[in-house]
């Protein structure tokens, strides 16, 4: 098993908020993330892929093949755009995933990273990550 | 509004966040001889110790809430972190600290300090690992003594 990760990056604006919360509660529990003019980062997305490799190829994965499914997936989704729906880091990896696992067919998705701030970043592993979490507990 | 989000909302996301500290440190046991300590620290057993700029990763895990996407508050982590750990050793020798009067304060030992401190008081997500660049060639991680999944 080999795992390639492949780095792109593209810039939105997002504020969070719960209309299920009062102005109040919004603001203490998103603090200046709650900014309804909203804010912007400059995301950097990494996507980790596994498989065996592929004897005449050498290949784990076509990376352009990848390439473009990032592109068409996520950046020409995301790139530039206004976020809604409490677009957290943690909620946009989980979307990322989503969007992701069902294009990918020659390797299996293994990690979607993605980084708000140099000094900010969330993994995801998928929803089997989590099943294997709770057995071990 | 329940759409695939929504759904997702119950899954574990891995969140870390990068701080930094400076401190300086002298790696020596008393209980080795000079010769030992110079083969076993080399200049890093420098009499009059050295410094780093340390870069922090810790990393937490849980299940992203449904009603704020969050694993848990930033805010309460990075408070805590600069309270709890930041404080305790920014700008400080290491080797004059109580946890490091019978341990060497190497990075691996700085680490599990670091990890025990976390562990211990910050409740708000599970912590997974405790990462720390010593320089920008070599970094230590401690997932506790289960060892992890990471």
């Amino acid at each position: 098993m080999v795992y390639l990760t492949r780095k792109a990056e593209f810039s939105a604006s997002h504020y969070y908020h719960n209309p299920d919360f009062t102005p109040e509660e919004n603001r203490r529990i998103f603090g200046k993330c709650n900014n309804p003019n909203g804010h912007g980062h400059n995301y950097t997305l990494e996507v980790t892929v596994k498989g065996a490799v592929d004897p005449r190829s050498g290949f784990v994965v076509d990376l352009k093949q990848l390439k473009d499914i990032m592109s068409r997936e996520v950046l020409d989704a995301l790139d530039h755009r206004f976020l809604t729906k409490i677009p957290t880091t943690e909620n946009l990896a989980i979307v990322i995933w989503q969007r992701l696992a069902p294009k990918l067919n020659a390797a299996i998705l293994h990690r979607v990273r993605v980084y708000e701030t140099p000094d900010l970043f969330v993994d995801f592993y998928g929803e089997s990550s989590e099943r294997e979490a709770s057995k071990r507990e | 509004m329940k759409t695939g989000i929504m759904k997702a909302t119950a899954w574990k996301a891995h969140l870390t966040r990068r701080y930094m500290f400076s401190a300086s440190h002298r790696l020596h046991r008393d209980d080795m001889s000079e010769a030992e300590n110079h083969t076993t620290y080399g200049k890093c057993n420098n009499p009059y110790g050295h410094g780093h700029n340390y870069m922090l990763e810790v990393t937490v895990s849980g299940p992203v809430d449904g009603q704020t996407g969050m694993v848990c508050d930033l805010v309460d982590l990075d408070n805590f972190v600069r309270t709890q750990v930041l404080e305790l050793y920014d700008h400080q020798n290491l080797n004059l600290l109580p946890e490091f009067a019978s341990e060497v304060p190497t990075t691996e030992n700085l680490c599990i300090a670091i990890y025990e401190i976390v562990k211990r008081g910050f409740l708000n997500a599970h912590l997974d690992k405790i990462r720390i660049e010593e320089t920008m060639m070599n970094s230590f991680e401690y997932v506790g003594e289960r060892g992890g999944n990471l």
